[in-house]
């Protein structure tokens, strides 16, 4: 609970960020934007779960655990991506979406 | 009546021809000619054992032939309709086994030394062992099914060994044309056995061809335009047997068959698989005597007569020795047919049906013998026609001999064998239709005119220089002649009436003197006119050919009935009817087809792109379709 900011503006925070993310991951042309901004939406889906758990169910705890694993989750996904990013580069030189193509074949 | 011993009869080549079929390559072409002699003369040797049981000792039961039959049954079309599968023995079926065996070995003996060092040697006698297993199982055959799938196979073994050059085209084209006549034919005969089928319930030859038969006694129960419905199956029936008999018009296919070699021609398309369709008639012919008063069986005497006279006219004017045979043949097949057309049933009232077997076994062996001869001097001179020939007299004198006989034989001349089944047809066609009678008297003269023109011709006749100096055949060549030719000399003395009848029964036959001295008078009439045309060489033919002008030019190429039906064929059936019909399947049923196909495929070019394989493409796809489903549902809730 954060004294004189009620739930809709951090929910318009929220949403800004997530599509922002969602902007991001579509015209982005680098594979490490790209993760930045799937980062950016799972940030913005976190304070949500965070946000309403406070604010609405304020004796509860689960959107506040749900948070850590959405968390846990994130940071084993990123890692793992970054580590076949980083493969691609040892291969092809480079982490533009353009020249990952051959892999669709 | 041991059916062990009859079975084997046709299993035995049938194993040959597989034995040799498979084993085409690895066996040796001397040891296939031996393994192909050796199963036929077991079939033979059976086969001689059988007519000895069912004539002589056990087949005759109160001075009547009996039918013994031995079936299973093979498939059942309805509860009570079923195709079986068996062997039947009477008369017919067990003389037709001796006609067999006895031309197909001496076929198998004669090609050992006439198809030497041919490429296909192993081949050809797979060829002809599936021909005597064939015909075997086609003259045993119980029923009309299992006479006409065998019927097929004889058609498939000649469509084979007619074929067996397969590198000459006019060989190739001469086994299609046989084949297709004698398939367009016997679709006629399939259509003749399923109406017999529907309307008697039976396809058993016992039972259609019982006197007493639900099939004989109820024949006018259904009635088609103007004859009875069993009429018609009949004549549909006949037709077949005129496809294979080479009765007119189907008769067409015949010479040409003669592209194959010569002991294919001996064997099939003179003694055996042509007189498929005159065993035909007679194994129905009970149905064809009493269904609507014999009806059928006239139409069945007059295309035999028809066809006879036809044919002996053109085999005056062939110059291919081979075609002149051919022709003969169909004159002969006519005789027979004619014969059964006039035949009765009942005692000495069915002579026309004991002359016309008896007409069919000694007929078997002189042809063959004709045939034979005529290899054996196409053989030595290595050519077909009668201007490359004469004077082979002094170079081969067993053949000439042979030859002499046979023809003898055929133009009617006593003792041998065809003056006496000659004469029983004669006497049967004058007592039942003088017209025929006729006929036949004038075939007579034609036959032994024509059969002594090529005789002289090959033997006598001017003196051809030869390239180098043809000789007489070695001895398996020359062996089946000598045999052949004694079975022409002693066959007319075999009391053929006690045997082999309509009724089965059994009469005692006699000569009828004044109408057998008319027939050899007018044989001997035809012997003198080639005599005098043809014994030495003279100009009195050419001026003969000269007098009758375009009837010559007409006999001699057949009557043009090759260019009718390639014209009814080619002109009318492919250019009018076939071609439009090709076309506007091509276009308008192949072309929707075809439309369909190309549409898709253009519409599928035009949205392929979409599935790019980027998953950014995707998730703006995605993205877009949820915002506006949000968008719908929003606007949805708010109003």
């Amino acid at each position: 609970m954060i004294p004189g900011i009620s739930i809709y503006e951090i929910l318009t925070v929220t949403s800004i960020l997530f599509f922002i993310g969602v902007y991001g991951f579509i015209t982005r042309k680098n594979l490490i934007s790209i993760l930045i901004s799937v980062e950016l939406i799972l940030n913005a889906s976190v304070i949500n779960f965070v946000v309403i758990n406070k604010y609405l169910y304020p004796d509860m705890l689960q959107g506040v655990m749900f948070s850590l694993f959405i968390i846990a989750v994130a940071a084993a996904e990123t890692a793992l991506a970054v580590s076949i990013i980083i493969g691609l580069y040892r291969q092809i030189s480079s982490v533009e979406v353009k020249d990952v193509e051959t892999m669709k074949h | 009546m041991n059916f062990t011993n009859i079975i084997l009869i046709p299993l035995i080549p049938l194993a040959v021809f597989l034995l040799l079929g498979i084993f085409n390559q690895k066996i040796k072409p001397s040891v296939s000619g031996y393994i192909g002699v050796a199963g036929l003369l077991t079939s033979t040797l059976l086969s001689l054992n059988t007519a000895y049981q069912y004539f002589i000792v056990n087949g005759k039961v109160d001075g009547v032939y009996q039918t013994f039959v031995e079936k299973t049954v093979w498939m059942n079309f309805t509860d009570t309709l079923a195709i079986d599968m068996g062997i039947q023995i009477d008369p017919i079926s067990v003389m037709m086994l001796i006609v067999v065996s006895i031309v197909s070995l001496m076929v198998h003996i004669y090609s050992r030394g006439y198809m030497k060092g041919d490429d296909g040697y192993t081949r050809f006698f797979a060829f002809l062992s599936l021909f005597s297993f064939s015909m075997y199982g086609l003259v045993l055959a119980t029923n009309l099914f299992q006479i006409y799938i065998f019927w097929e196979l004889v058609g498939v073994s000649s469509y084979l060994l007619i074929g067996y050059y397969y590198t000459k085209p006019s060989a190739v084209s001469a086994a299609k044309k046989a084949f297709i006549v004698t398939r367009f034919a016997d679709l006629g005969f399939l259509i003749g056995i399923l109406i017999i089928g529907y309307y008697t319930g039976t396809y058993d030859f016992e039972t259609l061809n019982n006197p007493e038969g639900n099939a004989i006694l109820n024949w006018a129960s259904t009635s088609f335009m103007g004859l009875s419905v069993l009429t018609w199956a009949l004549i549909l029936i006949f037709i077949g047997g005129a496809g294979k008999s080479a009765m007119f018009p189907l008769h067409i296919w015949l010479p040409d068959a003669m592209e194959g070699p010569t002991p294919v021609s001996a064997l099939i398309h003179a003694a055996t698989m042509v007189v498929a369709g005159v065993f035909l008639v007679a194994r129905l012919f009970p149905m064809f005597y009493f269904v609507e008063d014999g009806f059928a069986l006239n139409i069945v005497a007059y295309v035999g007569a028809f066809s006879s006279l036809f044919a002996a006219i053109i085999a005056i004017t062939q110059t291919d020795i081979k075609r002149v045979l051919a022709f003969s043949t169909m004159s002969q097949l006519g005789y027979m047919m004619l014969a059964l057309g006039v035949s009765g049933y009942e005692g000495h009232e069915g002579l026309g049906y004991m002359a016309s077997m008896f007409h069919l076994f000694t007929h078997a062996m002189f042809k063959a013998l004709l045939f034979l001869c005529a290899g054996s001097v196409i053989h030595a001179v290595h050519s077909n026609y009668l201007k490359d020939m004469g004077g082979l007299r002094k170079y081969m004198p067993i053949t000439n001999i042979t030859f002499l006989i046979a023809a003898l034989a055929i133009a009617g001349v006593p003792p041998f064998a065809g003056f006496f089944s000659k004469d029983e047809i004669l006497v049967a066609a004058y007592e039942h239709n003088k017209l025929i009678y006729f006929i036949g008297i004038f075939v007579a003269g034609l036959t032994a005119f024509y059969m002594f023109r090529i005789y002289f011709g090959i033997f006598w006749g001017k003196d051809t220089k030869y390239e180098h100096s043809p000789h007489e055949s070695p001895i398996s060549m020359t062996f089946p002649l000598m045999f052949l030719a004694l079975l022409s000399i002693v066959g007319g003395f075999i009391p053929f009436s006690e045997f082999v009848t309509a009724d089965k029964a059994g009469f005692a036959a006699h000569l009828n003197y004044p109408l057998a001295a008319v027939a050899v008078g007018v044989g001997l009439i035809g012997i003198a006119l080639a005599w005098v045309f043809y014994k030495k060489e003279n100009n009195l033919a050419d001026k003969m050919a000269n007098f009758f002008g375009p009837l010559y030019q007409w006999t001699s190429d057949k009557f043009y009935f090759d260019e009718i039906y390639l014209f009814i064929t080619k002109k009318i059936l492919f250019k009018r009817v076939a071609a439009p019909i090709a076309k506007f399947d091509k276009k308008y049923v192949d072309g929707t087809m075809v439309g369909i196909g190309n549409k898709t495929v253009l519409a599928s070019e035009k949205i392929k792109g979409m599935q790019s394989g980027k998953v950014q493409d995707y998730a703006f796809a995605f993205i877009a379709g949820v915002v506006i489903l949000a968008l719908v549902f929003i606007y949805l809730w708010t109003n």
